[in-house]
């Protein structure tokens, strides 16, 4: 086993996860595929929407494969900085607005 | 280094010259830029530029022979006094004179009769354009060319330059600002559209995208940033076997500032000539014809990555 879970060379072995179930992998991978194609929204806006995706689950493989993605789409810096704020705002607004729930809870047992 | 002869032979290709229908005259490497994927490392130190002789001798040789494409390129070939004569006197011997041109000098009042005369002889001017962000162009070409090339670009466009009916053609010309792919082609070219039209009121004929090439100034970069062995693999990953065909070497010769031959712009920068030997232009008694041999080496996978460079 190596030190570290997360290994840049393991991005290219993703593909490797069709071993186990080739059928799975064979429709997740088409479907993957289709999902990014140029559709209502352009190849470009879909990538920036993943690499937003990619900072809210926090998944650095997807991060380096949307950081060039984005690019290689046409995408600068400004507008994928941009699309991490708004992975950010929505991962900071989703435990902010839990806080109503913490102030009902505290309104229903407090006087 | 043979890693795209290799993969040629496991593809069963041979790559070998079609017809040859354009001729590529590169006049000089002196530059006002010094852009960072260069593949020439072409910048205001270089001194090399086309003489008067050899433009002369051009002249003759494209006389002699009969090409659909005449393509001048440098360097910024604006900075070789002998432009003028090179555009007025090949102009009879190509369907197409195209002249690639950095987007900033043109903008400069020296130039404005160099611009008349491409408009007089309906050149093609193809302009480096690699974003439409001002910071990531700036990042490849320096601080300030972003606006410079608008400016141009307005120019170009006020005398009727890439304005539908008027049959003058400005291309511009994308290269991926660092060590990534380019674009998809059409998708860049509708998004430029687009914006320049909307943010600037500006207008092109058709925007080229192309890989950036790991020679020169580029590869310097590459090497230097540890991005040169990923770089490599992506285009090597993206090789694609339909691309060969199409490659522009197949129907180029392109001719140095000393008059050597190569078969393409990438050859010339590494001085690997065509045909194996060094060979003026002046030697050729005919042009290389359909089924001679191209000499490669690994910047070609720059040209046969995705969609190819044709």
């Amino acid at each position: 086993m190596s030190d570290s879970y997360y290994k840049r060379t393991d991005l290219p072995k993703f593909a490797e996860i069709s071993e186990g179930a080739p059928g799975l992998a064979s429709k997740f991978f088409d479907y993957y595929g289709a999902v990014f194609a140029e559709g209502a929204l352009s190849e470009r806006e879909k990538a920036l929407i993943a690499l937003a995706v990619a900072h809210a689950v926090q998944c650095p493989y997807c991060i380096d494969a949307y950081t060039q993605a984005c690019l290689e789409k046409g995408s600068n810096n400004e507008e994928m900085t941009e699309a991490v704020h708004v992975s950010c705002a929505i991962r900071g607004g989703a435990s902010l607005v839990h806080g109503v729930q913490m102030k009902n809870i505290a309104e229903k047992i407090s006087f | 280094m043979d890693r795209f002869k290799t993969v040629l032979t496991e593809n069963n290709i041979e790559l070998t010259r079609a017809e040859t229908l354009v001729l590529q005259i590169n006049v000089g490497l002196e530059c006002n830029l010094a852009c960072r994927h260069c593949h020439l490392s072409a910048g205001p130190t270089r001194k090399e530029r086309m003489s008067r002789q050899t433009a002369e001798q051009l002249v003759a040789f494209a006389s002699k022979f009969s090409f659909h494409t005449i393509d001048i390129t440098g360097g910024a070939p604006e900075l070789n006094p002998n432009l003028p004569f090179l555009i007025e006197n090949l102009a009879p011997y190509a369907k197409n004179l195209i002249l690639r041109s950095n987007a900033t000098l043109l903008g400069e009042e020296t130039y404005s009769d160099l611009v008349e005369l491409c408009r007089k002889h309906q050149v093609v001017i193809t302009i480096s354009f690699p974003a439409i962000s001002e910071i990531q162009a700036d990042s490849q070409r320096g601080t300030g060319v972003f606006d410079q090339s608008l400016s141009v670009l307005k120019k170009l466009n006020d005398l009727g330059y890439g304005r539908e009916g008027t049959g003058l053609e400005l291309n511009l010309v994308s290269n991926p600002t660092g060590a990534f792919m380019p674009s998809d082609q059409k998708q860049l070219e509708k998004r430029f559209k687009e914006v320049l039209q909307n943010k600037w009121g500006l207008e092109c004929s058709n925007v080229f995208s192309f890989a950036n090439v790991p020679l020169g100034r580029f590869k310097e970069w590459l090497e230097k940033s540890g991005n040169f062995a990923a770089y490599m693999d992506k285009l090597i990953k993206a090789f694609n076997p339909c691309a060969v065909s199409g490659a522009m070497c197949r129907s180029i010769i392109s001719v140095d500032w000393d008059g050597y031959l190569y078969d393409c712009d990438f050859n010339l920068a590494i001085r690997l000539p065509l045909g194996g030997e060094p060979l003026h232009f002046s030697e050729l008694q005919e042009l290389p014809g359909p089924g001679s041999s191209i000499a490669v080496s690994d910047h070609c996978f720059a040209c046969t990555a995705g969609s190819g460079f044709t």
